[in-house]
This record gives C-alpha cells, sequence and structure tokens, in this order.
C-alpha cells in the first residue's frame, strides 16, 4: 500500500529536475527586484505573498518602470489567469478533501507543481492519497522558490550580467509550451500572441502582453469553432474515418511536462 | 518609484487575486461541471501568455526586432524549442538552451 508518507516523497522526488529551472529564475527575479527599486523585504514578500515566477518577475519591471498601480495589478492578474485552467483541471481530484486541504493546495498551484501534479493524479491507482504528492511537490517547490529569491535579492547586482541568468525565465516557458502545442488551433494562439507581443512591444505600461494575450485567445477560439463545424460537416458526409485525421489525439507521455489537462473532451 | 503603501498594496492586491484565481474550481465548481465554453477559453490562456512573454526574449534585442545571426538569444531558444519539442524535458531544455547561449556569447563576441 502507499502510504501518505512516500506519496509525499514521491512528489519531491519528481519536483526535482524542475527546480533546476527554478533556481535560476528565483535568483534573476530577486536581482530584477532589487535593480526595480523594490525594498528587500517587500521582494521577498512578493514572493510570499504571490508564489508566482511570471507574474512576480513581470510585476517588478512594471514598478521599476512606474507604471501605475491599477495597471500592474491588471497585468499581474492577467499573467496568472492560465491558473484557472490548472484549478478547473485538478478540481475533480480534489473535491473530496476539505477546505483548509483545498486552499493550502491552491496556494501551492503554480505552473510547476501543477505539470507534475496532474500527471501523478492521471496515472490509474488509488488516488485518495494523491493529494500527499501534491503537497510534496508544491512545498519542494515553494521552498526552492523562496530560498532563491532571498539568495537573487540578497546578492543583488554583485550576479554578473553575463551569465544571461535572465535567459532561464524565457528558456522555462519555452520548455512548458512547446510540448503541449499538439494542435492547429493551440498553435495558432501561441504563434499570434507571440507575433502580436514583438509588433506591440513599444506600447506603453507595457499593455503589449495583455493585448497579445487576448489576440492569442481569440484566434484559438475562432480556429477551434471552424473545426468543430467542419468536424459536424464531414461527420454527416463521410463518417468516423474523416473525423480521426481532424483530431489530434494528445500525446501522452509518462514523466512528461503538460501544462494543460489534456484537451480530450468536446472535441 | 511607488511610495511604500502603494506598493505593499499592489502586491497583496496581486496576492489575493493569484489565489482566487487558482481557488476558482477547486471551490466554485468542486461539484459541478466546468462549463464547455469556458474550458476550451481557458485552453489557449497559458499558451498565449506564456508565448507573449517569450517572443520579444527572443526577437527584440533593446525594443528593436533583431533576425540577424547575432541574435544569440534567437539561435539558442529555437535549438532549446526543437529540445523540448523532441524530449519533453524541461530539465534538457533549459540545459541546452543556457550552454548554447555561453557558447554563441564567447564566439558572436
Amino acid at each position: 500500500m502507499i502510504t501518505r508518507h512516500s506519496e509525499f516523497l514521491n512528489g519531491i522526488k519528481a519536483e526535482l529536475p524542475i527546480l533546476m529551472g527554478v533556481v535560476p529564475f528565483g535568483l534573476i527575479y530577486g536581482v530584477a527586484a532589487r535593480s526595480a527599486g523594490i525594498p528587500p523585504l517587500a521582494g521577498q514578500s512578493m514572493s510570499f505573498i504571490v508564489f508566482a515566477g511570471s507574474a512576480q518577475f513581470v510585476t517588478a519591471q512594471l514598478i521599476g518602470a512606474g507604471v501605475p498601480a491599477g495597471i500592474i495589478i491588471l497585468t499581474g492578474f492577467i499573467v496568472n489567469l492560465r491558473h484557472a485552467l490548472y484549478s478547473a483541471s485538478l478540481a475533480p481530484y480534489l473535491k473530496r478533501l476539505n477546505i483548509r486541504w483545498r486552499m493550502l493546495l491552491a496556494y501551492l498551484l503554480t505552473d510547476e507543481a501543477y505539470a507534475v501534479a496532474i500527471t501523478h493524479y492521471q496515472k490509474p491507482g488509488d488516488i485518495s492519497r494523491k493529494h500527499w504528492y501534491f503537497l510534496g511537490a508544491g512545498l519542494a517547490l515553494w521552498s526552492t522558490w523562496q530560498a532563491s529569491t532571498a539568495i537573487g535579492i540578497v546578492l543583488g547586482n554583485q550576479l554578473p550580467a553575463s551569465w544571461s541568468l535572465d535567459f532561464a525565465l524565457p528558456l522555462t516557458f519555452i520548455a512548458l509550451v512547446v510540448p503541449n502545442l499538439k494542435d492547429r488551433a493551440g498553435t495558432a494562439a501561441a504563434a499570434t500572441a507571440g507575433i502580436v507581443a514583438i509588433l506591440t512591444a513599444g506600447l506603453p505600461y507595457k499593455l503589449g502582453l495583455i493585448v497579445a494575450t487576448f489576440a492569442g485567445i481569440s484566434i484559438g477560439i475562432f480556429l477551434e469553432s471552424m473545426k468543430s463545424k467542419r468536424t459536424m460537416v464531414l461527420k454527416g458526409e463521410d463518417g468516423a474515418g474523416q473525423i480521426r485525421s481532424i483530431v489530434e489525439t494528445p500525446v501522452g507521455c509518462p514523466g512528461a511536462t503538460t501544462i494543460e489537462h489534456t484537451d480530450k473532451e468536446g472535441k | 518609484m511607488m511610495t511604500p503603501l502603494v506598493l505593499w498594496l499592489t502586491l497583496i492586491y496581486i496576492g489575493l487575486l493569484t489565489f482566487a484565481i487558482r481557488l476558482s474550481f477547486i471551490t466554485i465548481f468542486g461539484r459541478r461541471e466546468i462549463p464547455s465554453f469556458l474550458q476550451s477559453t481557458l485552453r489557449f490562456v497559458p499558451v498565449a501568455v506564456l508565448s507573449a512573454i517569450i517572443f520579444p526574449a527572443l526577437f527584440l534585442y533593446g525594443n528593436k526586432l533583431d533576425l540577424s545571426v547575432s541574435n544569440t538569444r534567437l539561435l539558442a531558444g529555437i535549438l532549446a524549442a526543437i529540445v523540448a519539442w523532441r524530449t519533453k524535458n524541461v530539465l534538457s531544455t533549459i540545459v541546452v538552451g543556457m550552454v548554447v547561449l555561453w557558447l554563441l556569447q564567447v564566439f558572436v563576441k
């Protein structure tokens, strides 16, 4: 029988490879917070209060650029909106937990913890103790994040710029996004958001990020609705054989990091 | 720079909003089905937000488009994306991306 204890330890173990990317990211957040003029205590508190790497990074940049608070909050909200997807995809597995457990796991729900937790939940087996696995993964990430951002804040500008540690951020995101580009709508959403982000980079207050995100989502929804129409037409004319060629099956790979709860429903 | 009060309030607001987003479905929709429209919309949020952060980091140099061979971040990013696609492994992607960037920086300079 799998005990709570072994679930917890396995969760920590599963999180370890991802932590390699989290450490440089945390360091560079600390450096960015300092160079944005955020006092050390506030910078470290952000790791505790917000606990979301990309949002913290963007927030630090915006504070440094003197952007009004309302726009910073809106941008932080948009950047973190993707967590609603993670919340939705984990909800069915967590519904038997009490509110304290749900609040604790919600606080720990980051890209990196989600990726590991959902992979474990989707494996066959008794789910009654799998929240301990989630907790292990979440706490491993949480403590690594707190420690690495604290070191970054203390070191401040002593880390040489030539190490290009800030590049760990886009690299982590590449690692999370690319394996999830499974269909045309998702790929088009990513490409559109990326291109619009480049075109709107000159907008004040970094509003380009919001504009680009909405552009990407709109294209994705548009192509998805086109596809479901086409699938219906084909269903009428040719039967199931044709449909299979359009609906791509999500690639499930053990140990792989998925940021989405696969899109098998509704397609 | 904003005043300390505004700074702390900003952090607290973002923290509360983030927590509310993360808790949303886990609590509200715990017993109900998530509307399919919402689910298909949310599906595109991660790839869109993350791509909107990735692309400028690779293609822009000081807010200007740089497609030249000397754009070391673009080359390292493309190689990292190929590694991510083939291996689906976070660690290999980061390691390959960083090492390629460091090597290119040595050679390009």
